[in-house]
């Protein structure tokens, strides 16, 4: 298992989402390009602690499930996965499918219809405790998810229990199935929604995850309100032609958009290498 | 029913660290014992029932035991997303607690007739059905059920008078017996097991034997014992405060049917639901014939009409 940067966690993710997402030619790729630096923030703090006691480990729900290509990569790349295990996505009888299962070594619950997720770490996050552990509980959600009633019943009930240990990473990359969030069901003014339901709300970039870390790392975990991140994210970001484009979300790739994208991605690490 | 159930559960609770329990803001009256007992240990979730579900599966995940509580409509069918993708699913022991079968909440009216929750319940193979006939069974059944591993969906009715003749044993997966006429099974779901009995009296004294089965767990399905059941009598009568779809009736059709035996069915159940009607439970459950003696007439005439000599 090797240590690395978010930045680079991040990299890696990317290319391992055009990489296997083009082999299995399944689509679902600019959801995952678009979270790939939030997971990294996640999994390069070593959210889950693959070596440690599994009970103890922090509880990572996915609950904008349709991305799970990113977050394979980022289990394998930190190890939770054996590598080369994402060679297993999408072949028959895989446990790796387009949404994870709980079966899969580091996924503690099993998602894919939206809505589900930050019930589910509520309940991790209460659980936590009640048994007065250190555990935390983060849920990845997207913007459109947000339509869903049950994320309010949720929010509601994180608030009112004072759950510090809950942290809720919403992907804001503004588009949906069928278009933009803006012109389907628009989300203005998330920040103070988040605020009025009594959520400590931060609005940041979520494609610098080394200041992702940095502030995974600074929030209080005691008593208090849980934290939001409202993190401002280009659908399919690193992959030119498919940022911000709708079409993305379902696309699988041809031999030539594969070519294009493994380019542009060999320059950004190019470009990374050479910076550092 | 529910106070003994309740009262059931706060002795479990004292035995057992892992047992919480959360509402959907109902159980006034039912649950305070447990609250102040347990402060801890309950939560009133508010008027939630997906995120009750929710949570209760995410602390189960981290090793408690939650019972999560609510009308039974509320309890299945509105988060039954949350159930089949959750405990279920991540066969959790997650305890569904819906109080109010078929037409208990009477003058409450269609909203709180829970008449397709036995149905979408065994639809989902990992999940025990419930629905203990009495009191007495009610609180054999949360006992014989504390260890299993997997969810539960417990459907309790509005009173737990016991059911004459019957001891309240429960067993997951069997169906209990009373009485070993020859003639006709009446087999009811749970409480509906009162009218059973009396039904199988009311053929008693026409020279009709019944056998009654007193079907407390629906899932997993007690498929051996209705086997041996309906391989011994020419009629059965199935009756339930259900839809007759998807329910107890339509579990004794499927044994029926695929073990090919040769045994008249008679499925008394809700056909359709009223519109525009409230009333006592007695009189809804009336109304679908769903009393002895429709039942007692109902195994008369398929007894007759299978030509059929007592």
């Amino acid at each position: 298992m090797t240590s690395y940067t978010p930045t680079a966690l991040a990299r890696g993710i990317r290319e391992a989402v055009i990489e296997q997402s083009y082999r299995a030619h399944v689509g679902h790729i600019g959801s995952s390009l678009s979270i790939a630096d939030l997971l990294a923030a996640l999994y390069a703090r070593a959210a889950v602690d693959t070596a440690g006691d599994p009970s103890e480990r922090d509880r990572v729900v996915l609950s904008k499930g349709h991305a799970a290509l990113a977050l394979y990569a980022a289990l394998e790349l930190t190890g939770a996965l054996a590598a080369g295990s994402i060679d297993e996505y999408c072949v028959e009888d895989t446990q790796l499918g387009v949404h994870p299962e709980h079966a899969v070594d580091g996924v503690d619950f099993s998602t894919g219809s939206l809505g589900h997720g930050l019930s589910l770490a509520c309940g991790a996050a209460l659980a936590a405790r009640m048994q007065g552990s250190t555990r935390r509980a983060f849920v990845v959600m997207s913007d459109a998810e947000l339509n869903e009633g049950s994320i309010w019943e949720a929010a509601m009930f994180a608030a009112h229990h004072r759950l510090a240990n809950l942290v809720a990473l919403i992907d804001v990359n503004g588009q949906q199935a069928l278009g933009y969030t803006k012109d389907v069901l628009h989300l203005a003014n998330l920040s103070e929604r988040w605020a009025a339901f009594g959520w400590d709300v931060h609005t940041v970039d979520g494609h610098d995850p080394a200041a992702l870390v940095q502030l995974l790392n600074s929030l209080s975990t005691v008593d208090g309100a849980p934290h939001v991140l409202l993190a401002n994210t280009v659908f399919g970001k690193g992959v030119s032609f498919m940022e911000n484009r709708i079409e993305w979300h379902y696309l699988p790739l041809t031999d030539s958009d594969y070519a294009r994208a493994l380019e542009e991605l060999a320059a950004a690490r190019e470009a990374a290498m050479a910076e550092t | 029913m529910r106070n003994e159930f309740v009262d059931e559960l706060i002795a479990l609770a004292d035995a057992d660290p892992r047992v919480v329990l959360l509402t959907g803001d109902l159980g006034f009256g039912v649950l305070e014992a447990f609250a102040s007992r347990f402060p801890g240990r309950f939560y009133n979730v508010g008027v939630a029932e997906q995120n009750m579900i929710g949570v209760a599966t995410g602390l189960a995940e981290a090793g408690f035991v939650p019972f999560a509580y609510s009308i039974a409509t509320f309890a299945s069918l509105r988060p039954y997303e949350f159930i089949r993708n959750g405990p279920a699913l991540h066969d959790l022991p997650v305890r569904i607690v819906g109080t109010g079968g078929g037409f208990d909440y009477g003058y409450n009216g269609a909203s709180h007739w829970a008449l397709e929750d036995v149905a979408i319940m065994r639809a989902q193979p990992a999940l025990a059905v419930i629905v203990p006939a009495d009191a007495r069974q009610a609180r054999n059944a949360l006992r014989e059920t504390v260890a299993i591993p997997g969810p539960a969906y417990f459907r309790l009715g509005r009173t737990g008078d016991p059911v004459a003749g019957f001891d309240g044993r429960f067993r997951l997966g069997h169906i209990e017996t009373l009485g070993d006429g020859a003639d006709v099974a009446i087999i009811a779901l749970g409480p509906m097991a009162h009218e059973a009995v009396a039904a199988a009296q009311l053929l008693a004294d026409q020279g009709v034997a019944a056998t009654v089965a007193v079907v407390g767990c629906v899932a997993p399905a007690p498929v051996e014992d209705l086997f041996a059941l309906l391989a011994r009598v020419p009629a059965a009568i199935s009756v339930e405060a259900h839809y007759v779809t998807g329910g107890l009736g339509s579990l004794v059709a499927e044994v029926i049917a695929e073990a090919a035996l040769d045994c008249r069915l008679v499925r008394r159940g809700v056909t359709m639901m009223p519109r525009g009607v409230a009333g006592t439970q007695g009189q809804l459950e009336a109304r679908f014939g769903l009393i002895a003696s429709d039942l007692a007439a109902a195994a008369v005439a398929t007894l007759a009409g299978a030509g059929i000599s007592i």
